[in-house]
């Protein structure tokens, strides 16, 4: 009697797990929740199929209109003020692409560049985070650090080039610094919002637990921040490539950055557009990667 | 069956002796709590009820530790607290399971901090989630369950250390109606089985009556003690005892101490006539419930 009240109530926003009135004898104990999933998904599987699909298709359809547009306004030549005289045509970047393809110079392009960005973002990331992590939880290494950052947070990294130039011995060093320096304040500050917004109850109740101050900033300050590091690991990656692209045309000898920029002044249109794709192509990847990584090691946030 | 360090028996008295607490705000300093006493004696389930913002959770987290009183004495067992430990379990009115671990980890996490190494902790927790009908949750993580079972485990958690006091600061307090008589219910038997002393804070009266050895009724602010009432029911308690005129009788003379104490925190002026003037009709309840 008391039992079946008590499943009721508690399960009814636990949808299917009524369905096993065995429940709380705790001898199937793993059946339940495992059923649950199954109905839960044969229920909901197909419209979020649907769903997926649908929007899919709609993307395919989009992407193929652009495409399309930009085809018709290049073979016939539109001049509205807004020039596509010399602006290349799908077809043409794609032979462009397929020279490049069969041409280990452009790989090196490519490779270069991000090799440039794993170093400088990882860097970056090593840095900011802990450096985020330990603002957010002594006051004085908080008052320290924030007045500097906060001055030099708002100069584009672009306009560190030439500084970068005069402070490092190499060329590779100074755009690698150039990265570093793009990431670097979007990981600071989403770490250090993180801290903030660390429910103090879970830390009460930590030590309530018994747990010292080392114990709640690696289970408790660390794990809650996470999400926030993510989202500033994923803003750092996309700042990242913007200050390598940018460095790498003004300083550069490779990359692909250097490699648009080359294309222009050799007067190879189809060229430039290929190396804007490729920078595209990449930072969707990189931030696709992040996400992924995140997803991996945060199962609890997936919902 | 043996459940590792939570069948301990413990002693667990708590004596608070001559307790005050003074907030710092902006509008100056407010007196939150007025010399207060209160004692928990080992294995006695005490609750402390009255009306919003009297001081209750400020003594109950003293006892936890995190407050120190400016004047007077907390102590457990004759120590004075001089922080949090585990000593002191806690389920607190908001959910505090950790999102980022599975039911199983949550519980586990004071035998973690203990350095119980991870096999023996594993089982400890699964006999606690068995014993309180959870073991099929273990794996989830908090996020995919109800309110209930969320305090649940809450509880199981603060106990799963084997504490000498287990406090609770208004758990039930965001549950419907429904789910919390079930979980007073199972509050009740954790208590029987465990043993530990609880110190229990409420404002609602059934709620206080229904789990406690004995409630002590605070005033409005500054809190102190105003009432200290010995609850004779028998145990085991049945919801359906909630019908008793025994019941009933404690009930109405909760009913006249704290409704006092809940107009003087809204306002002196206030009185039954100016209240039906405003079409506001008590039923007997305290005008912090009605409002």
């Amino acid at each position: 009697m008391k039992h079946a009240a008590l499943r009721q109530t508690e399960s009814a926003t636990q949808v299917a797990a009524s369905a096993t009135p065995a429940n709380t004898s705790g001898h199937m104990a793993q059946a339940p929740p495992r059923r649950r999933g199954l109905a839960g998904r044969a229920t909901r599987w197909p419209s979020l199929r649907r769903g997926e699909l649908r929007s899919v298709v709609i993307g395919a359809i989009s992407l193929g209109l652009v495409l399309l547009a930009w085809h018709l306004l290049t073979t016939y030549r539109v001049s509205a003020h807004v020039r596509f005289v010399n602006v290349p045509s799908p077809g043409m970047v794609f032979e462009s692409l397929l020279r490049a393809v069969r041409d280990p110079k452009f790989f090196n392009h490519v490779l270069l560049s991000c090799r440039r960005i794993f170093i400088g973002f990882a860097i970056a990331a090593v840095v900011a985070v802990p450096l985020g992590l330990l603002m957010g939880r002594f006051r004085l290494v908080r008052d320290i650090i924030f007045p500097v950052s906060e001055v030099l947070r708002p100069i584009p990294a672009i306009a560190w080039v030439p500084m970068s130039i005069m402070l490092w011995p190499s060329n590779e060093e100074s755009i690698v610094f150039i990265t570093y320096l793009g990431s670097f304040f979007p990981i600071l500050l989403n770490t250090l919002h993180g801290m903030t917004q660390v429910d103090p109850v879970l830390v009460r109740a930590a030590q309530c637990l018994g747990a010292r101050e080392r114990a709640i900033f690696a289970e408790v300050y660390f794990p809650a921040t996470l999400p926030h590091i993510f989202t500033g690991l994923t803003v750092g990656m996309g700042v990242a490539w913007v200050s390598l692209i940018a460095a790498e045309m003004i300083s550069g000898q490779y990359g692909i950055g250097y490699f648009t920029w080359e294309a222009y002044s050799l007067v190879q249109y189809s060229d430039i557009v290929l190396g804007m794709v490729c920078i595209g192509v990449l930072g969707l990847g990189s931030s696709a990667l992040i996400r992924s990584v995140g997803r991996a090691i945060m199962p609890w946030s997936r919902s | 069956m043996s459940v590792a360090p939570a069948l301990l028996v413990n002693k667990g008295k708590v004596t608070v002796t001559d307790f005050s607490l003074t907030y710092d705000t902006a509008d100056g300093p407010v007196e939150a709590v007025a010399s207060a006493s209160i004692v928990v004696n080992p294995g006695e389930f005490v609750s402390i009820i009255g009306p919003s913002g009297c001081g209750k959770s400020t003594l109950l987290n003293a006892v936890a530790g995190f407050l120190k009183p400016i004047t007077g004495r907390v102590e457990v067992d004759g120590e004075e607290v001089e922080g949090p430990s585990a000593d002191r379990g806690m389920v607190f009115q908001q959910y505090s399971l950790f999102p980022w671990k599975t039911v199983r980890e949550n519980v586990e996490f004071g035998l973690k901090m203990k350095g119980m190494d991870r096999t023996t902790r594993e089982q400890s927790a699964r006999t606690l989630l068995g014993l309180a009908g959870l073991l099929a949750f273990e794996k989830q993580y908090p996020e995919s369950l109800s309110g209930g079972m969320k305090q649940r485990v809450g509880i199981i958690r603060a106990l799963a250390t084997g504490p000498k006091v287990l406090l609770l600061d208004e758990p039930f307090g965001s549950l419907d109606a429904q789910t919390r008589v079930i979980m007073q219910q199972i509050l009740t038997n954790m208590w029987q089985r465990h043993k530990t002393s609880v110190l229990f804070v409420t404002h609602d009266i059934d709620e206080a009556i229904f789990l406690s050895d004995r409630v002590y009724c605070m005033t409005a602010r500054p809190g102190a003690i105003k009432a200290e009432i010995a609850i004779p029911l028998a145990r085991p308690r049945q919801p359906s005892m909630m019908m008793s005129s025994e019941f009933l009788a404690l009930r109405r003379g909760f009913m006249g101490l704290i409704r006092e104490e809940s107009l003087k925190a809204i306002g002196g002026e206030l009185n039954d006539v100016a209240l039906q003037g405003l079409g506001i009709d008590l039923r007997g309840q305290s005008l912090a419930d009605v409002i």
